[in-house]
């Protein structure tokens, strides 16, 4: 076992450079461990982001050794078995500072791409019923374990090329809210999402699915969008 | 891009996969024989059928051609989004005229 790894890490804003340090290494150490290690032992001055560290808030993603991931569930010896880290931000976002990027345009485009729930009824109507075995819950179900994470987001290309591009993670919320038949706007929706920067965009090459810590599979939500927009707009609905 | 121009995008594609392979057949079999231009110009000129043919050819290269251009500006260069489709909107006048130009010239 090596006993120290050699660790770069990104440090200040967009044009910032590199700083080495080296971090003893322990056993189930996480990439998280190390940037904490560094930042309470080596320079506290270091920027970083979490919350839980078990997986659960999706505040600690960055970019490790050239991927996406969420640090407080990736473990050193599984990416750096060479003992060699190099931590950054997450891509396609703006840098505030080190290793946190600004989330505010992620966002901001969970909500362009509508993925929030339109009240079809008020709190006086009786419940409506969904069954857990209909196709549209399975659908949702498939998608709404999403923790926020940005992962897929820094991972697609199509956001990289296209800013406008609303992205992975934005329609696979939007495709769990549309699977929700209590949804009082689901055309409304679709429009939305069959915009210039919407469900058209992705080339479905699943880098989002390939790097999502959930496995979630966004290509499919987005896929189905398509579908569904395609379906509507044949319809005379979109 | 929208729903609508991915959609355009994929009937013409589907649309020109009939025409390319029929276009290609029509040049294998034609010039077996050894034909000339002039026995190819007697057979397409005053030939509705051919000029309907590509017609429908020049127009879906148009459609199909331009929202590719638009999308390959979006993603490649630093273009909006309106200059992007300005473009597009040019490649697809000028494929329809010097397309339709070269079918009216050869079915007229
Ligand atoms: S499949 Fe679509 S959303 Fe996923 S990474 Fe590729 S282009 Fe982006
Ligand atoms: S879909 Fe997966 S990778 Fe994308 S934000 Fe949600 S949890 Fe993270
Ligand atoms: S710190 Fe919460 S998911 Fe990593």
């Amino acid at each position: 076992m090596i006993n120290e790894l050699e660790v770069r890490i990104k440090r200040g804003g967009a044009g910032g450079g590199y700083e080495d340090f080296r971090v003893p290494q322990r056993e189930n150490q996480t990439v998280l461990d190390v940037v904490t290690w560094i930042q309470r032992e080596a320079d506290p001055t270091l920027t970083y982001r979490f919350a839980c560290r078990v997986g659960v808030c999706g505040s600690c993603a960055m970019t490790v050794n050239g991927r996406p991931r969420w640090t407080c569930r990736t473990h050193v010896s599984k990416v750096a078995g060479d003992g060699r880290l190099v931590i950054e931000p997450l891509a396609n976002l703006p840098v505030i500072k080190d290793l946190a990027s600004d989330m505010t345009g992620f966002f901001e485009k969970w909500q362009a791409a509508r993925g929030r729930f339109e009240a079809a009824i008020s709190r006086d109507d009786p419940l409506v019923p969904v069954s857990p075995t209909s196709p549209e819950r399975r659908e949702a179900d498939a998608a709404i374990e999403c923790i926020n994470c940005g992962v897929c987001y820094s991972a697609c290309d199509v956001v990289a090329w296209n800013p406008d591009y609303l992205g992975p993670a934005a329609l696979n919320r939007a495709w769990a809210a549309w699977n929700d038949v209590r949804d009082g706007d689901r055309d409304g929706l679709l429009r939305t999402v069959g915009g210039d920067a919407g469900c058209g965009n992705c080339h479905s090459h699943q880098s989002c699915a390939e790097h999502c810590p959930v496995e979630i599979n966004p290509t499919r939500s987005i896929a189905g969008l398509k579908r569904a927009s395609l379906v509507a707009l044949l319809k005379g609905g979109a | 891009m929208s729903i609508r121009l991915y959609l355009l995008q994929r009937v013409s594609a589907a649309i020109l996969a009939v025409l390319v392979l029929m276009h290609l057949a029509v040049i294998a079999y034609a010039v077996q024989g050894g034909l000339s231009a002039e026995e190819i110009l007697s057979r397409t000129r005053g030939s509705l059928g051919w000029g309907l043919f590509y017609g429908l050819f020049v127009l879906t290269v148009a459609v199909h051609g331009s929202i590719g251009l638009r999308g390959i500006l979006t993603e490649w260069t630093r273009l909006g989004r309106g200059a992007a489709s300005g473009a597009a909107w040019a490649s697809a006048a000028i494929l329809l005229a010097l397309g339709l130009r070269a079918v009216w010239a050869v079915t007229a």
